[in-house]
């Protein structure tokens, strides 16, 4: 008797131990994928680097201002069509739970949040490209539309957890229901969305898949939304299959900035939830 | 605004299946089964790219169970709170943060050397880039999808239950294989298919890793260690150079499937959890 309580003991022990190595292990590949990218990227990264264009093969130098004006052209871009969208379709959502245009919308923001990149990339590509040509402003739509999820899925959860005794107090002073919404509502969730949108912002700045047929990458600076522009995501994709050594250099500068830019917007999302204590 | 976005989701079901209807009345159902990918013939099976995709997705699936099992029952059952599990829960969040064109471009500079020299030790052709790596890759990266729902799932079952069980005398191992994984199995499972959904249409770093080759393999390790295609990364890498209507339209065929097959299995995964949040 004494043996098998034993033995029973022991295996609780040894699966937790295998329990905690295996959860702890997987923090190796990421640890390890930061640091080499920090000291690929660092040594990169200089004032020359930010502000110039790239050189043309086999020249060494040259930097990724133009990918980082596109990407902050084309994230910017996107997002003023995203936010508005998707905070007002999250109100909706959280206002009218039950009804039928609820129900689809719901259905709607599943599933695009399951299509995968590139196909998006691809209907962009039909209804943007193919009548105007390739340019910045097809790759925010496309952006967008992976942003859109995100954003409403966010706005929805943070104002259903507002309580309704909020509404109901603002509704019986006699404010009409527009105002309730943006002066109670909103504020209220403020925390919630915002942090939504950083959320989904530093999701899709590394999108690279639906920029491939959108914004299509150029060499050259350029601030004419209209016309091809490069971005990060891009500009490492370019570089990382290139066989120069040169080229490979400003992909880990480029995959640095990105790197720290990502991990910025989502140290800066922890804080706010954690200051609002958000649940997302 | 609302009705926006159904609009522009029906606008994406519509416009694939539009543009592939050349594809599909010239090739018929035969498609997705014939073996030969060759454009400049105008012959197109999709078979290839297939295989590719389902290898890829469910080795990385079969790697990544073990991790975000683990995940899930440390955060959930043995260590809920405290520093140590919330910066665990962080850094697994993290790694879904990351870009995943950051992925394969460290992978492929980092992990194809290693994988090369595996593949010298069990003497496969040693290419390093194939379907191998580009699992690898993916697994670390949909731990994170199957990790978070099952850690709140976990969390979720009531106590009493538990506490039932450990007052007959269950040592703790006995409580999460006999109470907690019982109770949660059909939400892990959904966790494992939202899991899933990612892998399949995973783009950037797959493309960078697999070795894009349409040819079949015919044998196993072959298929396993050498360059393959997925439906994905065939689209990423073609896309612009088809240069005739049928290539295109096979290409976005393709993308059709991808887009079936997520949002089935996406549907299912969400379902599951639904119903099971819900009871």
């Amino acid at each position: 008797m004494e043996g098998r309580i034993k033995l029973r003991n022991t295996k609780s022990i040894i699966f937790k131990a295998v329990v905690v190595f295996f959860a702890f292990v997987i923090t190796i590949p990421l640890i390890v994928v930061l640091l080499y990218i920090i000291k690929m990227g660092v040594m990169q990264v200089n004032w020359h680097f930010l502000t110039h264009v790239p050189t043309p093969e086999g020249e060494t130098g040259g930097g990724i201002a133009n990918a980082l004006v596109g990407s902050v052209f084309i994230v910017g871009m996107s997002s003023i069509v995203a936010i508005p969208v998707g905070i007002l379709a999250g109100i909706y959502l959280s206002e009218n739970p039950g009804t039928r245009l609820a129900y689809y919308t719901g259905l709607c923001v599943d599933i695009l949040q399951g299509v995968p990149s590139i196909v998006v990339g691809i209907v962009v590509y039909f209804w943007i490209v193919k009548p105007f040509g390739f340019s910045a402003i097809s790759g925010s739509i496309a952006l967008a539309i992976m942003m859109l999820p995100i954003v409403i899925r966010s706005t929805e959860q943070t104002l259903l957890l507002l309580p309704p005794s909020l509404k109901e107090a603002a509704l019986s002073l006699g404010v009409p229901y527009h105002r309730v919404i943006l002066k109670v509502i909103v504020p209220c969730g403020f925390a919630g969305i915002l942090s939504g949108i950083i959320l989904s912002i530093a999701r899709i700045i590394g999108e690279t898949a639906p920029l491939l047929f959108t914004a299509l990458g150029n060499t050259l600076f350029s601030t004419n939304v209209t016309k091809p522009m490069e971005s990060l995501p891009h500009v490492i994709y370019t570089y990382a299959i290139s066989p120069y050594d040169d080229q490979h250099d400003l992909a880990w500068g480029a995959s640095f900035i990105l790197l720290m830019f990502v991990l910025l917007l989502n140290i800066f999302t922890k804080l706010i939830t954690r200051k609002w204590n958000i649940q997302l | 605004m609302s009705a926006i976005l159904i609009v522009s989701v029906v606008g994406i079901m519509i416009t694939l299946i539009i543009q592939s209807i050349p594809s599909i009345q010239s090739l018929g159902i035969k498609y997705l089964w014939g073996k030969v990918w060759d454009p400049v013939n105008n012959v197109y099976g999709a078979f290839p790219f297939l295989q590719g995709t389902l290898l890829t997705s469910f080795t990385a699936l079969i790697i990544s169970i073990p991790f975000s099992y683990a995940i899930a029952i440390y955060l959930g059952e043995y260590n809920t709170k405290g520093w140590l599990s919330n910066l665990l829960k962080n850094t697994v969040e993290l790694i879904a943060a990351v870009p995943s064109i950051i992925y394969g471009f460290w992978a492929l500079f980092v992990l194809v050397p290693i994988v090369r020299k595996f593949e010298v030790s069990i003497h496969v052709v040693p290419l390093g880039v194939g379907v191998f790596s580009a699992s690898l890759v993916l697994a670390v990266m949909i731990i994170p999808y199957a990790a978070a729902l099952g850690t709140s799932l976990i969390r979720m079952v009531p106590s009493p239950l538990k506490e039932g069980a450990y007052a007959l005398g269950a040592t703790r191992f006995e409580v999460i294989r006999s109470v907690v994984l019982p109770y949660t199995r059909s939400g892990l499972f959904a966790g494992i298919l939202l899991s899933l959904g990612r892998a399949l249409g995973e783009t950037m770093a797959v493309t960078v890793l697999i070795g894009n080759t349409s040819a079949l393999a015919h044998k196993f390790l072959e298929a396993f260690f050498g360059p393959g295609n997925t439906m994905a990364s065939v689209i990423a890498n073609e896309f612009q150079e088809a240069d005739h209507a049928m290539y295109l339209s096979a290409l976005i065929e393709l993308g059709l499937v991808l887009f079936f097959v997520t949002v089935i299995i996406n549907m299912i995964g969400k379902k599951i959890i639904t119903k099971y949040t819900n009871k």
